[in-house]
């Protein structure tokens, strides 16, 4: 099975290793693991302020890198989101590209949920010995349907304490341009989150959304609590021995 | 109501630092939450109801125009008229004619939030009508000045403190026997000093949660049994609805009703649900000698035919402001117009108009949460993103964001020359954030790093390090 990684910009951007891991498990689950070097953006940001010629531009540009494979895998329920959610809309009257972005929609996947759903994976067989939450992003939880899949995987990694996060259906005031639009409403989401984070006595805290992590990460190091956040992708291919986001080298 | 939503940021800021606010918002917001999760616990057939809901609205705006004139025969056949308004202006010249043939003095009302829509409390009192809310909620914003911060809790806001320390400065002249320490003090207060309302009133004005095509009956969902009071004791009772309230039939309307009190208030129904049909009949032992409803459009027969015609849908029941953490930091006020939360933020800048109210439509991180708990599934998310897509078009965006991001999407379009800057710049913040792992104050990031640190790249862009490893064909050019 021929598959390609879009990391997305987050990832490239920020986090090589939340990259890394995720080829790493995908190839360990026996897929050939393509990265098209033409990716960039999926155009979410554009699509989300309502810049719609934008978002066609980039929605076409990631089809015509994208569409040649069997599965299309993004470490991002967000991001994964918008190729499977949103692009079938943005290009509708694009006659060239709307069949393209319906057929590449059916085969974009978010990462944990392809490794459980499609591939059957059960156990990554990585070890992580410590007390961890799990904190459901928006998209993943309600756009994709990728709730189960990551718990299952965490459950299975050895040494592993999962501890369910209270109010896990609330957003942690992310939301893409959200955060710096709405600074103040921002950070109150996002504190609510970590106090909710911290009455859970975990001291890992992890998502399949680097968005999220970086807001929950850059409130957690701002308020200097012990809490490392790592990307699920990471701890599943046992890179915890990197620093986490926001942690010091 | 003038509406105030440009203001949005601003008056949020106010909000997040008013503490007795937050105190009653947080209290609010688990009561919501946790008592619709318990009803719907009991309530296994919901996603059938859900359906079954969205069904019957779809159909009914399909064939609405039939259905609202099926509706107008039967109001007539009961001894009932019906009274059409294009806009706010002309359901209040209407509502306040009508209090007029009546040589009306008194006004009673409750239950309206189209009321609110249509600024009748100015009208009524510009035509030196007294006016009194008989809703306990709607009572005491009345007497606060304030406009509701929700729509089916309209004092939400307000502490039991407050509401007692309203009621002492208002209540001059009424006896009180005791201080008002407790809920059951403020209601009884409230019940004592209302009774004499009901009883002197000669206008009754209430909204109604459903209109009924094959019977001609408005339907009324209360908690207080102050709806029936209103509507049955002075001589004449006016209704005022909006157009898309209406369905087919009293058994259409109880499918409606199975999931309104479940998704408002956790109750399985509300205590009182009450039926208009009619004046007075000459069997009747009371009830109004006239029987008016007021069918407002204001906008919605336009949406039926736009990308907003799911927000027709909605029955109204605040689930999405319960839901809503922006609602939940903010409350209602900070709207700045009278529905607040995700349905106002989509009814808003309808009714106002996109340049005062699409700012509303930014107020979303799009959490899609709203979209997951309505009872009629209107996809919130996606009528937000609406608003912001015409925005964009009309040039509402500001112009610094606006060039942001089309630079942002004019990189992301030139592969190459985007990975180099990422490799560069990743490096950058890599370098200056040095062994901390984390940036405290980044040029231009002040809305980030108010509140929260950045953390630092590990460095360098994963696709370039994947092309160094790995080789791969080069087709970005």
């Amino acid at each position: 099975m021929r598959v390609a990684l879009f990391a997305t910009c987050l990832v490239d951007f920020m986090r090589p290793s939340v990259g890394f891991a995720a080829v790493q498990l995908l190839q360990q689950a026996g897929c050939e693991v393509d990265v098209p070097l033409a990716q960039t953006c999926c155009g979410q940001p554009a699509w989300n302020n309502g810049d719609a010629a934008n978002a066609r531009k980039l929605a076409r540009q990631m089809i015509d890198v994208f569409e040649g494979y069997d599965h299309v895998i993004v470490p991002s329920g967000s991001c994964a989101g918008m190729l499977r959610h949103h692009y079938p809309t943005v290009l509708a009257e694009d006659s060239d590209y709307s069949e393209r972005a319906n057929q590449l929609a059916a085969r974009c996947h978010e990462l944990t949920g392809f490794l459980v759903d499609v591939l059957g994976v059960t156990s990554t067989g990585a070890v992580f010995d410590g007390r961890l939450t799990w904190h459901d992003s928006c998209s993943c939880l309600r756009e994709m349907q990728v709730s189960r899949q990551p718990r299952q995987l965490l459950q299975a990694l050895q040494g592993c304490e999962l501890i369910e996060l209270p109010d896990n259906e609330v957003c942690c005031g992310f939301g893409g341009t959200f955060c710096v639009k709405f600074p103040e409403i921002s950070t109150r989401m996002v504190n609510d989150k970590v106090d909710t984070i911290v009455t859970t006595g975990a001291s890992t805290v992890a998502a399949a959304d680097l968005g999220c992590l970086m807001n929950i990460a850059g409130r957690i190091s701002r308020r200097e609590l012990p809490i490392r956040v790592f990307h699920v992708a990471e701890l599943l291919a046992g890179m915890t021995d990197t620093p986490a986001i926001g942690e010091k080298s | 109501m003038r509406a105030h939503s440009q203001s949005f940021p601003q008056r949020a800021q106010v909000a997040l630092l008013d503490e007795r606010l937050q105190a009653a918002l947080a209290k609010a917001r688990g009561g919501f939450v946790d008592k619709r999760r318990a009803a719907l616990d009991q309530l296994p057939e919901f996603e059938q109801l859900r359906v079954a809901a969205r069904e019957i609205k779809e159909h009914t705006l399909s064939h609405l125009e039939q259905y609202l004139m099926q509706f107008e025969q039967q109001v007539e056949l009961s001894g009932g008229e019906v009274h059409w308004a294009a806009d706010p202006a002309e359901a209040c010249e209407i509502a306040v004619g009508l209090c007029r043939d009546a040589d009306a003095q008194a006004v009673t009302k409750g239950k309206t939030m189209v009321g609110e829509e249509i600024g009748l409390n100015e009208a009524l009192e510009a035509a030196a009508l007294r006016v009194i809310e008989t809703d306990l909620g709607e009572y005491i914003i009345q007497l606060a000045e304030e406009p509701p911060s929700h729509i089916i809790a309209p004092a939400v806001h307000k502490s039991r403190g407050e509401i007692a320390e309203l009621f002492q400065a208002h209540h001059h002249g009424e006896e009180f026997t005791r201080p008002l320490e407790t809920v059951p003090d403020i209601v009884d207060e409230a019940r004592k000093v209302l009774r004499n309302e009901f009883l002197g009133a000669d206008v009754g004005i209430t909204g109604a949660n459903m209109l009924i095509a094959d019977t001609g009956s408005t339907a009324l969902v209360t908690n207080e049994g102050n709806g029936d009071l209103t509507a049955s004791l002075p001589r004449v009772h006016i209704v005022i609805a909006s157009i898309e309230k209406v369905v087919p039939t009293l058994e259409d309307a109880t499918v409606l009703l199975r999931l309104l009190a479940r998704s408002a208030t956790g109750q399985s129904i509300t205590s009182y649900t009450s039926f208009f049909t009619g004046p007075k009949r000459s069997e009747d032992i009371g009830g109004p000698e006239q029987f008016h409803v007021v069918l407002v459009d204001n906008g919605r027969s336009e949406m039926l035919g736009n990308a907003y015609r799911e927000m027709l849908h909605c029955i109204r029941c605040g689930a999405c402001l319960n839901h809503c953490p922006v609602y939940g930091a903010v409350g209602g006020h900070a709207y700045g117009w009278v529905y607040p939360g995700p349905m106002g933020s989509v009814l808003t800048p309808l009714m106002i108009g996109l340049d005062e109210g699409h700012v509303l439509a930014d107020a979303s991180s799009l959490c899609g949460r709203c979209e997951a708990v309505c009872p009629m599934s209107i996809p919130l998310p996606r009528l937000l993103r609406e608003h912001r897509l015409q925005s964009h078009r009309d040039g509402l965006m500001k112009p610094l964001a606006r060039s942001m991001l089309g630079f942002w999407a004019a990189i992301a379009r030139r592969p190459q020359l985007y990975r180099w800057l990422v490799e560069r710049k990743s490096r950058l913040l890599h370098r200056i954030a040095g062994k901390r792992g984390y940036l405290r104050h980044v040029p231009m990031a002040g809305s980030w790093t108010c509140s929260r640190d950045l953390p630092a790249p590990q460095g360098g862009s994963f696709v370039a390090a994947w092309q160094r490893r790995h080789g791969g064909k080069d087709d970005s050019q």
